[in-house]
């Protein structure tokens, strides 16, 4: 059973990446990058990491609803109604020897590299192995990853904001506020 | 089901994630390949975690490192997206070339 469940949803994350790239409306790209996750988080509960799995499946479910915003948003074929209206891609030889060389590496160092036993025994509880880890030993890990998801906040506002509040006064605050059309802003 | 069987799975994320970075020009499609590279990586991490080392949680916290990974690659990468477009109206690669010497 567990083992038809794998082959079921490796098939599934596998074919739907690949049809990311083969299918023309972008909606439908969307809704197989899901499903691809869907199939890895699936496969990560198999593993034994239900915690994880259920992240993975809940995080990816809001990311590709935010994607399919910045679809609409940025891309020219938004819903595919209609063919594409032009070829997205290019160098799609060269880009397909060099991921076909590099899955022929990974795979024969999957196949072929020693792998050592299985060292002790699966912990009762993984959730709380992790926990006690994140909040132990790996805390470091976790202070850097939250100082990172922090500074990728602070920048992507900054990156994505149209002009900031220092833009009008310069980083020494000195320069004077230009002739701006639309009234407002600090103290204007 | 093995390791190796995890492993190729996770390099065949992998490679089809590669194929879609290298050969789109959107710039979404480019991230969607990323993400995918990504979902391989964690995929195989799970997999080393089961079984390799249950016994320590470092492959679960590589999982969880990946998961963030991720967020800050969606949010940036949009963020990149939206600077450049409102800059130049460029969204495909290939018409981004003002940084190019």
């Amino acid at each position: 059973m567990i083992v038809a469940l794998f082959w079921v949803l490796a098939v599934l994350a596998a074919a739907s990446g690949f049809l990311v790239f083969r299918l023309a409306s972008m909606a439908r790209v969307t809704i197989a990058l899901l499903v691809s996750f869907l199939a890895a988080g699936g496969l990560v509960i198999l593993l034994g990491l239900a915690y994880l799995g259920v992240v993975v499946i809940l995080m990816m479910v809001i990311e590709m609803i935010i994607m399919a915003v910045f679809m609409i948003a940025y891309m020219m074929q938004p819903a595919g109604l209609g063919s594409m209206a032009m070829s997205m891609s290019h160098n799609q030889r060269s880009a397909a020897a060099i991921s076909a060389a590099a899955f022929v590496l990974l795979g024969a160092g999957a196949l072929l590299a020693p792998w050592p036993h299985r060292a002790g025994p699966a912990p009762g509880n993984p959730t709380f192995q992790l926990g006690k880890t994140i909040m132990g030993p790996q805390m470091l890990t976790m202070i850097i990853l939250g100082l990172v998801l922090l500074a990728a906040m602070v920048g992507a506002v900054v990156l994505a904001l149209n002009r900031g509040r220092y833009d009008r006064f310069g980083d020494d605050l000195k320069q004077r506020p230009p002739a701006d059309p639309a009234r407002g802003g600090i103290g204007r | 089901m093995t390791l190796q069987l995890f492993l190729l799975l996770a390099a065949a994320l992998f490679a089809i994630g590669l194929y879609g970075a290298l050969s789109q020009q959107a710039i979404v499609m480019i991230m969607m390949g990323l993400e995918l590279i990504l979902n391989g990586v964690i995929i195989a991490a799970a997999a080393f975690w089961h079984y390799l080392a249950p016994g320590m949680a470092s492959g679960q916290v590589i999982v969880v490192v990946v998961v963030v990974a991720m967020a800050v690659e969606m949010a940036v990468g949009f963020a990149v997206t939206t600077a450049i477009y409102r800059a130049r109206d460029v969204s495909m690669t290939d018409e981004a070339a003002g940084l190019r010497r």
